[in-house]
């Protein structure tokens, strides 16, 4: 018997309509855990270089994480991987919600979809049952509302849905699947499913999932959950009120924004407004917020509220999570009512809610600066508001300008040209990121925001203070009763990291204790990503409930395999080089390992330089950020060292950088 | 006629308000009910069922009562505070008419029990892993008058016959215990 997973993958070939349920090799679950570890497998046996995004050959997995369908508190994620037409990268984008459960207790650990359909459908997958259904009816509806559709059309209330908007079924590059009031967002993974022209995937389940041992299991979760109840009525002190609770930001329940709108850029990534947050604004969007969340609510068996259903008088009720209340209403330098009236359209459209606003303020700078002219935008309203309502119905039909702006920042700015490109300041590895402009370089944030291969900074950060406590006092106390790390050590580096003077950023914390804090943030999230627990109970955190003291016992416990700190770790390990190693074979090298210019306003050249070198060395990627033959063969992954080889991509045993390899190769 | 008892009752009391739709509650039933305890976990088995439509904002947990062999001569509607709740939402019974409060392999009827164990468990699981507070476990007193109850594969074996049939049920039993 298998246990927590389910040991079966569903292969869909949509060019041929064929449907497989196919056993998966155990020993697979032991080496690369489950989720996030086997989906990158996957692709790399399956999906060469040469292929490009939009190809039949590209596949689109669906992984539930190996503890998905078990009572593991918050273990829901579906990872989704592909590879993104942003940034032709592997992309591997995550949702809460209720899919992967569902998936699981529908017999499947995942969805693995290749080939192309010849017309829109949908996929039905009902425990042994499984259809490919005409979807020409959904042609152009909403992602919301397509699965009302589906579920009212197979009579399932219980069905889960994922399902892709307008802008997947025009492959927008930002495009988003959406599943209730979660979605997998980023890099551009809803394009990838329109180009298969797959409208949605629907899954009902009513499989058990078997546990190895379970008295040790369920003792383990009851752990998790009381430490949670502890956490939510002990929040952290000296950090903003996000920070100091569990959840995936608990945005929908918080109405203190100063953090967000004081610190965050606005516009296209432009203004610091310091002085924003007063009283009146206070007031205000609390009032508005109060008015328009009209109840919290969770993803599968997790107590936190981290979504809000919203209801509006003008607006279809739809749910919200996280951070995207702000990200519109801070591009268009506008108010909270407005972000909640336009967050709801774009995701009926299916978009991604960090790029998209983005996207707009970006095109209006253009406009202002003269690049783009009344003959790109013509017909657009003259208030703000009214031209990121305008540019969004655009920008998901791929019209006019739309077309060109539905490629996101750094592909648009090189359609346009006229000096474009200087207003696209905002991505790493093509891809938008979260607007923020600070004054003095971090050497912790440098290392996660060049290195981390999801390319998204909640993706990597977690566990370790985003900034020095204030107070000697302060930090006495967070060390406390901080058990979560890996070693005593980085408390001294919380107890000697200060605002100010000799030990504060960019030269404390020390080059090597930052290269321990980053690899520790980053494997972390690793972890989860593979068992599919939620980062907002876990890796995202402060003294989260799950921590590399329990979750290797929580992992056994559940599906049977030996694992101990260090077999998880190496584990972590693996998958993280792995898919470094499906990147670098597309050709990511270390040119491409760098946040914004302007991210920080002091830069440190030299320094930055001397981390990245060491942190390759501390990861066993040599100094083009590529893994080493004896760092390969160390995590059992000879073949990948074997194909780099032949692929002149590593040259020998040595760590002997390769030549530049063709990073922008695949784009037509 | 019965003999009067003292008798505890068991009420979990349901705030609709606070429930934030997680099925926490499904998932630990359905673990707890295991054979053996805590070794799978399927919500299709629970004895709690979340009824959850976002859209409408209705999230209303159900627990399962008696089994029942024929489905309702009719149906009732709620609407409250302009929320329309489906026509059988509020019902108890393991049904003829719907999936809901049965095995979903054998289709034999589930029924909460407020989770009896050896030793006793100080709150019905649903309610100890409910951390929002949206199940609330109180127990009273009462003088009952005792009645005799079927027990549970009796009821089983009765949803059976009322399935296929007596004769069939037979069969079946005397088929498999040939088997050894
Ligand atoms: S555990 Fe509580 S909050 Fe969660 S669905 Fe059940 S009743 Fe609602
Ligand atoms: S009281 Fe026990 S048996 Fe009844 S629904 Fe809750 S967990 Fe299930």
């Amino acid at each position: 018997m298998r246990y927590a997973e389910t040991g079966y993958n569903l292969e869909v070939d949509l060019s041929r309509g064929n449907i497989e349920r196919v056993e998966t090799d155990p020993r697979l679950t032991e080496l690369h855990i489950g989720g996030l570890g086997t989906n990158a497998k996957i692709l790399w046996d399956r999906v060469p270089p040469e292929v490009e995004p939009f190809s039949p050959d590209n596949l689109l997995i669906f992984g539930a994480g190996l503890l998905c369908g078990t009572p593991a508190v918050g273990a829901n994620r579906t990872i989704v991987s592909t590879f993104s037409p942003q940034t032709l990268l592997m992309a591997y984008s995550m949702m809460g919600g209720f899919f992967a459960p569902e998936l699981k207790h529908a017999g499947y650990d995942k969805v693995i979809i290749r080939g192309r359909s010849p017309d829109l459908v949908y996929l039905w997958i009902n425990n042994d049952r499984v259809e490919i259904r005409d979807a020409g009816h959904l042609r152009g509806k909403g992602s919301l509302e397509t699965a009302e559709i589906i579920r009212q059309e197979l009579n399932e209330p219980n069905a889960q849905v994922a399902a892709i908007g307008l802008a997947g079924e025009n492959r927008v590059y930002y495009a988003s699947i959406e599943h209730g009031r979660s979605s997998a967002s980023r890099g551009g993974i809803g394009a990838v499913m329109g180009d298969k022209r797959l409208k949605a995937i629907a899954v009902r389940g009513t499989k058990d999932v078997n546990i190895a041992r379970p008295a040790r299991f369920i003792e383990l979760c009851n752990e998790v959950l009381k430490y949670i109840q502890f956490r939510q009525e002990n929040p952290v002190k000296g950090v903003p009120p996000i920070l100091a609770v569990l959840g995936s930001p608990q945005e929908m329940a918080i109405h203190d924004e100063e953090w967000h709108t004081n610190n965050f850029a606005w516009g296209n990534a432009r203004y610091r407004r310091k002085d924003f947050w007063t009283r009146e604004v206070e007031e205000k969007w609390k009032e508005v917020q109060s008015k328009a969340v009209e109840r919290l609510i969770s993803c599968y068996n997790c107590p936190l509220k981290c979504g809000g259903i919203i209801s509006h008088p003008q607006l279809k009720r739809y749910m919200m999570k996280c951070y995207s209340k702000l990200t519109y209403t801070m591009a268009a330098m506008s108010d909270l009512e407005f972000g909640f009236k336009i967050a709801g359209l774009a995701q009926e459209y299916g978009v991604d809610g960090y790029s998209t606003p983005q996207v707009m303020a970006f095109a209006l700078e253009l406009y202002e600066a003269g690049i783009l002219t009344d003959r790109d935008l013509a017909g657009m309203p003259s208030d703000t508001e009214g031209r990121f309502f305008w540019l969004l119905e655009r920008i998901v039909r791929r019209e006019g300008i739309g077309d060109v702006l539905a490629n996101g920042t750094y592909w648009a700015a090189r359609q346009i040209g006229r000096g474009a490109e200087a207003y696209a300041h905002n991505t790493i590895k093509k891809h938008e990121q979260l607007p923020l402009k600070l004054g003095m370089l971090n050497p912790i944030y440098f290392l996660m925001y060049s290195t981390g291969e999801k390319i998204n900074i909640t993706q990597i950060e977690g566990q370790f203070p985003q900034a020095p406590f204030a107070t000697r006092e302060l930090r006495e106390e967070f060390v406390k009763d901080w058990f979560q790390v890996p070693d005593e050590r980085f408390k001294q580096y919380v107890l000697d990291w200060e605002p100010r003077g000799e030990r504060s950023i960019p030269y404390y914390p020390t080059i090597e204790a930052t290269c321990e804090i980053v690899d520790w943030q980053e494997k972390m999230h690793y972890i989860d990503d593979a068992t599919g627990i939620c980062a907002g109970v876990s890796s995202f955190h402060l003294k989260p409930p799950y921590h590399i003291h329990n979750l290797p016992d929580i992992i056994s416990a559940a599906a049977g395999i030996d694992l101990d700190r260090e077999g998880l770790s190496l584990a972590a390990r693996r998958n993280r080089t792995l898919i470094r190693a499906i990147n670098v074979r597309r050709g990511l090298r270390r040119k491409d390992e760098r946040p914004p210019e302007n991210h920080w306003k002091k830069r440190f050249p030299e320094l930055e330089a001397r981390l990245l070198d060491e942190y390759y060395k501390f990861k066993g990627f040599n100094k083009e950020g590529i893994p080493t033959r004896e760092s390969l063969l160390e995590l059992g992954l000879d073949y990948v060292g074997e194909d780099l080889l032949r692929r002149g991509i590593l040259t020998d045993g040595k760590s002997d950088p390769a030549g530049e390899a063709p990073a922008e190769a695949g784009k037509k | 006629m019965g003999v009067l008892k003292k008798k505890k009752v068991k009420v979990i009391k349901i705030d609709l308000e606070k429930c934030n739709g997680c099925r926490a509650c499904e998932v630990i039933c359905s673990s707890f009910h295991a054979v053996p305890k805590y070794g799978s976990n399927n919500p299709a088995r629970s004895r709690i069922r979340l009824i959850r439509d976002p859209l409408k904002d209705i999230f209303l947990p159900v627990y399962a009562g008696e089994y029942t062999a024929a489905q309702c001569m009719g149906r009732d509607k709620y609407i409250i505070q302009g929320k329309e709740y489906g026509e059988c939402d509020f019902c108890r019974a393991s049904c003829p008419s719907r999936d809901a409060f049965k095995e979903p392999d054998s289709g034999l009827p589930l029924k909460c029990d407020m989770c009896e164990d050896d030793p006793p468990q100080e709150e019905p699981l649903c309610v100890q892993w409910c951390l929002n507070k949206a199940l609330i476990y109180e127990e009273r007193e009462e003088e009952v008058e005792e009645e005799v109850r079927p027990d549970e594969v009796e009821a089983g074996l009765k949803s059976l016959v009322d399935k296929y049939g007596l004769g069939k049920v037979v069969d079946t039993v005397v088929r498999l215990s040939s088997k050894g």
